[in-house]
């Protein structure tokens, strides 16, 4: 092959391979990405099980119960509420009232059964690295599966 | 950035010797290339000035349109009166979540003393998660807007109205319904083009 | 006073900025020598303003001056020195100013170093880099005053963030900042080149250390912030992959790329226009970065929002940098000639692949952190995209880049002998492969990841050993001579061997932590004993103790092994009052040979605490890795070619210096 013949070849497989990848992130993200529903969307159009997501809302007056570490309690938006169960320590800040985002899956009876639960704090205007931080900081890791 | 990579190979052309057609064409489809990545970074422009109008926490706007819950909280140390559901009987009124400890709540302050003196629409307090004695020290240095202060120690009547964070303020109109709700400190701007026209609005 | 004086220092900064922008590209126009003599007095004149500027709001905080509503809001007078001085940055305005400050340090740093640049050129560098600085004293000066006041004046402030008390988190935005910003002088440089329309070696080696230094600063800046995450936070993680952390690891990897492709830009006159582009992205990307971080368009409405100006005017910015550099290079970039053919296998065929990697990998991450941000603008659905997608796409990239770094080095210019290199590295392709089989029986059904992780380590890090030993013709001559050739190399050869051993190292730190982490999350009550790792943990029980603004529950652990004492860890769970927040202080025993890390929660009201227990083996060369990269770096700065100005002086004297036969086979040893 003559060298320009060569570089076109190299770009064709550089691009080849860039669409590759970015087709695959594109699948990745549709695979990975975890939508948003408050417990009164989930009561009107309900959710596939099995299916991850995010949940949020503040937690009912009353609905915590323990059994050893499993937690279940309910959260509320005001409107409906949704049970979730938790098999891990929650945040500190986690109590009645408090308004968390929990991150799972419905079982098949429609119980929310969270993988990690994420205690809101109290924000207020604070700088971003802050707001970020504490963020982080009531994030349950349970996998500590990063990176 | 991706669609960019194919930059280097394409973008520069392999120099001499080709015949005159070819290059014009070249020069061409380099340009096109070229023109990749500014492409690119007008779309991303686009989605980050919609994005400035959006709101990522808008999560808690359920009770809007909702009866106001009901409670009945204590008054501030040497205030004569709390506040309670039952106050709540205006054509229209605003709700002020504060805190002494909240930074945003000093910056809306004036916002509020203005507003106060403009005497367009009685403001409540709900002195949010606070200590009682530096709220009660922080109305006095900075001066007071409010009509009547409830002190929601726990934050409990907080919760029930679904506050998400320090300062936020509630309108609610005569039959004590929650008509809006402002996220974070109420600026000039918001007063103006928004607020105001809206308690205008509501008192026709 | 102070705040009145540094007010007016960066009022007068923005006027020498708006002049450093204009007449030295009039002047380089024109060639007209005086008006390009303009640039580096008005680049000096700018950096002592802001400097001036910067002192000024310094003694306001040291002075805990609460007159000044950046001060009120951001320290308190009981607050220890160190915390004042830091809380100088630890918010929005004082951040900005920093900057700044770093931003005209760096044009400072190119009128002092940059005195035998073509006087075009450094006119027009000047130019650029003070165009970025009118944008920035602009914002600050219209939309976040540092110098605001108060009237009247509280009389005590509201307090540094206590999760913001911490000397790494102190150090963490000003060595963030100067990668960030270190950034701007490439950038300025690959602006320059487009004006100019020229790009040659003698640019690729001029902009070099620029890049390499703000490479360092960003590594050192990312690192220092995972780190902080990893000890303050609680939760034994150390990256998320929110959006704060992508803002600055997409600059990151760009530079990572645009270090590399100037390599060949420097020793073959190839890839010349991706090279500029990578210039461009690569501090793009840090404003983006600065754009995600200040606007909150990722984050809450609460963590900015007082003011929607601030996030309009980072996007105009945005959009005149951005859009103008990339317009300019739309229009000049397709005249660049392209210079030296190589073949697909060669040291700039792998180098064009770290490239096509690295830049594909910060595609990925571009897209995970604003498809958020696309979905709802499209589709008003509300998503986070968290690691488990940056993962999924992430390691695919990463491993063949690994896998390539220990055979670029060792590939020819131009035209590599792909059958020797692997010949030379059978044994170490053999022993990777064997820990590999040997990790498959053993780790297999854990994380089939580590597999491949392990045996990547073995390959790069013996790798890099195997290729310095071919340097030094270790073992095939006598020892003396290798002495001498070890000697002999040049220091970028042995920064580059570093940075690429600390990339080994770091795979081994996360394989590992995350393969043989052990946790435990359980209700203690004193008196129990937990097993983790072959360590005995006995907790003797947890009290409350008041801190001076809030409550701790202080929890000690006995840890023996194999009953034998090693050490008593006393791990405090924090809640605030005002305003209310809670921090966790692990308490870590930190060893070469792994973590053992200990966290204690709330009570439950029966004498139990609930508690976490990790063990995180051999998860500080996670930092150490990063440290070798940085140290690497660095070293390779220092080498006499790539020193700032060394090689600005040499070049000027003798352009082209690169087809000298010598030069060019320094060249070849050095990266």
């Amino acid at each position: 092959m003559k060298p320009k013949r060569k570089r076109l070849f190299i770009v064709l497989i550089g691009l080849l391979f860039v669409s590759a990848a970015v087709g695959f992130s594109l699948f990745a993200l549709d695979q990975e990405l975890d939508v948003f529903r408050s417990p009164s969307e989930i009561a009107e159009k309900g959710f596939p099980s099995g299916k991850r997501f995010r949940v949020g809302g503040l937690v009912e007056d009353g609905s915590v119960s323990s059994e050893g570490i499993v937690t279940t309690f309910r959260v509320t938006d005001g409107a409906h509420a949704l049970t979730i169960t938790y098999d891990k320590i929650l945040p500190d800040l986690f109590r009645e009232g408090q308004g968390i985002i929990a991150l799972g899956a419905l079982n098949a009876g429609g119980t929310f059964e969270a993988q990690e639960v994420l205690a809101k704090h109290d924000e207020n205007y604070m700088p971003p690295e802050v707001a970020d931080a504490l963020k982080k900081s009531g994030h349950f890791k349970p996998e500590g599966g990063d990176s | 950035m991706s669609d960019t990579a194919k930059t280097d190979g394409q973008g520069e052309p392999e120099g001499v010797g080709a015949a005159n057609a070819p290059v014009a064409r070249k020069a061409r489809t380099g340009l096109l290339i070229a023109a990749l990545p500014i492409a690119a970074f007008v779309v991303i422009g686009w989605f980050l000035f919609r994005g400035l109008s959006l709101d990522p926490s808008e999560i808690y706007s359920v009770l809007i349109d909702k009866p106001a819950p009901t409670f009945d909280l204590a008054a501030l140390p040497g205030k004569e009166h709390g506040f309670s559901s039952a106050d709540l009987t205006q054509p229209v009124q605003l709700v002020n979540v504060f805190a002494s400890w909240c930074v945003a709540c000093r910056v809306e302050h004036p916002v509020l003393m203005e507003l106060k003196r403009s005497g367009a629409v009685p403001i409540y307090g709900l002195n949010y998660q606070d200590q009682p004695d530096a709220a009660g020290g922080w109305l006095q240095n900075f001066g007071d807007p409010y009509d009547r202060i409830g002190s929601d120690l726990n934050g409990r009547v907080g919760i029930d109205f679904g506050v998400y964070g320090v300062p936020e303020t509630f309108i609610v109109d005569g039959n004590g319904i929650i008509v809006r709700k402002i996220t974070g400190p109420i600026t000039p701007t918001i007063l103006q083009k928004e607020l105001l026209p809206l308690i205008a609005e509501m008192q026709k | 006073m102070a705040p009145e004086l540094g007010q007016y220092a960066l009022v007068l900064a923005l006027v020498v900025a708006a002049v450093q922008a204009i007449v030295p590209q009039v002047g380089a126009y024109r060639r007209d020598a005086a008006w390009m003599g303009v640039a580096p007095a008005a680049a000096r004149a700018q950096f002592l303003l802001v400097l001036f500027a910067f002192g000024c709001l310094m003694v306001s905080f040291i002075s805990s001056d609460f007159s000044v509503v950046n001060v009120f809001e951001n320290s308190h007078s009981l607050k220890p020195l160190i915390y004042k001085i830091s809380g100088v940055w630890g918010n929005h305005e004082g951040s900005l100013l920093l900057w700044i400050l770093i931003l005209t340090l760096f044009g400072a740093a190119v009128a002092q170093f940059g005195q035998n640049l073509p006087p075009t050129l450094q006119a027009r560098v000047l130019s650029v880099q003070a165009m970025i600085g009118v944008g920035f004293l602009s914002f600050i000066l219209f939309t976040s005053n540092p110098f605001a006041r108060l009237d009247p004046a509280p009389f005590e402030g509201n307090g540094l963030n206590p999760l913001l008390q911490d000397p790494a988190l102190a150090l963490h935005p000003p060595f963030l900042y100067l990668g960030y910003v270190g950034l701007s002088v490439a950038f300025s440089f690959a602006v320059a080149a487009l004006i100019e329309g020229r790009v040659d070696p003698a640019w690729a080696r001029w902009v070099r250390p620029w890049t390499l230094a703000a490479w360092c600063c960003l590594t050192a800046g990312i690192a220092l912030g995972s780190y902080w995450a990893y000890y303050e936070l609680g939760w034994g993680g150390w990256w998320f992959w929110d959006p704060v952390e992508n803002a600055s690891f997409m600059p990151w990897l760009a530079a990572t790329a645009l270090l590399h492709s100037s390599i060949v830009v420097e020793k073959r006159d190839a890839l010349k226009s991706w090279t500029v582009l990578l210039a461009i992205l690569a501090f793009s990307l840090s404003l983006l970065g600065t754009f995600i971080v200040r606007s909150g368009v990722l984050n809450s409405v609460h963590a900015f929002a007082s003011d929607p100006t601030r996030g309009v005017f980072i996007l105009a910015f945005l959009v005149f940098v951005v859009g103008g550099s990339l317009t300019l290079y739309a229009i000049r970039a397709p005249s660049l000639k392209g210079g030296g053919l190589f073949r697909p296998v060669s040291r700039e065929g792998t180098l064009v692949l770290n490239n096509l990697l690295l830049s594909t990998a910060c595609f990925t991450v571009l897209l995970g952190t604003l498809y958020p941000l696309f979905l709802d603008a499209v589709a008003s659905e509300k998503v986070s995209v968290g690691p488990p997608y940056f993962n999924s796409v992430f390691v695919p990239l990463m491993a063949p880049l690994i896998a390539a770094l220990a055979i670029g080095p060792m590939l020819a210019w131009k035209r590599g002998d792909l059958a020797g290199v692997m010949g030379r590295l059978k044994f170490v392709a053999a022993l990777a492969f064997l820990t590999g089989l040997g990790m498959a029986w053993y780790a297999w059904n854990i994380m089939p990841l580590a597999v491949l992780g392990m045996a990547l380590v073995v390959w790069l890090g013996l790798g890099v050993l195997r290729e310095w030993a071919e340097r030094v013709r270790l073992f095939r001559w006598d020892i003396v001579e290798s002495w001498r050739r070890a000697r002999g190399l040049p220091r970028a050869s042995y920064g580059m061997s570093m940075a690429h051993m600390g990339v080994a190292l770091m795979v081994l730190g996360i394989t590992a932590s995350e393969t043989w982490q052990e946790e435990k999350q359980v209700i203690m009550r004193p008196g129990d004993v937990q097993t983790v790792s072959d360590f005995e943990l006995t907790f003797v029980g947890a009290e409350k103790v008041p801190g001076p603004n809030y409550s701790a529950t202080a929890g000690t652990f006995v840890v023996t092994r194999n009953g034998q004492p090693v050490t008593i860890l006393q791990p405090e769970s924090r809640i605030f009052s005002n305003p209310p927040m809670e921090t966790t202080e692990a308490a870590i025993r930190s060893t070469l040979a792994g973590d053992l890390y200990t966290v204690v929660g709330e009570g439950d009201g029966l004498g139990g605490y609930a508690v976490r227990l990790y063990y995180k083996p051999l998860v500080i060369w996670i930092w150490l890795g990063a440290l070798a990269m940085m140290i690497g770096g660095m070293i390779s700065l220092s080498d006499r070619r790539h020193r700032i100005g060394a090689p600005a002086r040499k070049q000027a004297g003798e352009s082209g210096t690169h087809r000298d036969p010598g030069a060019l086979a320094a060249a070849g040893a050095g990266d």
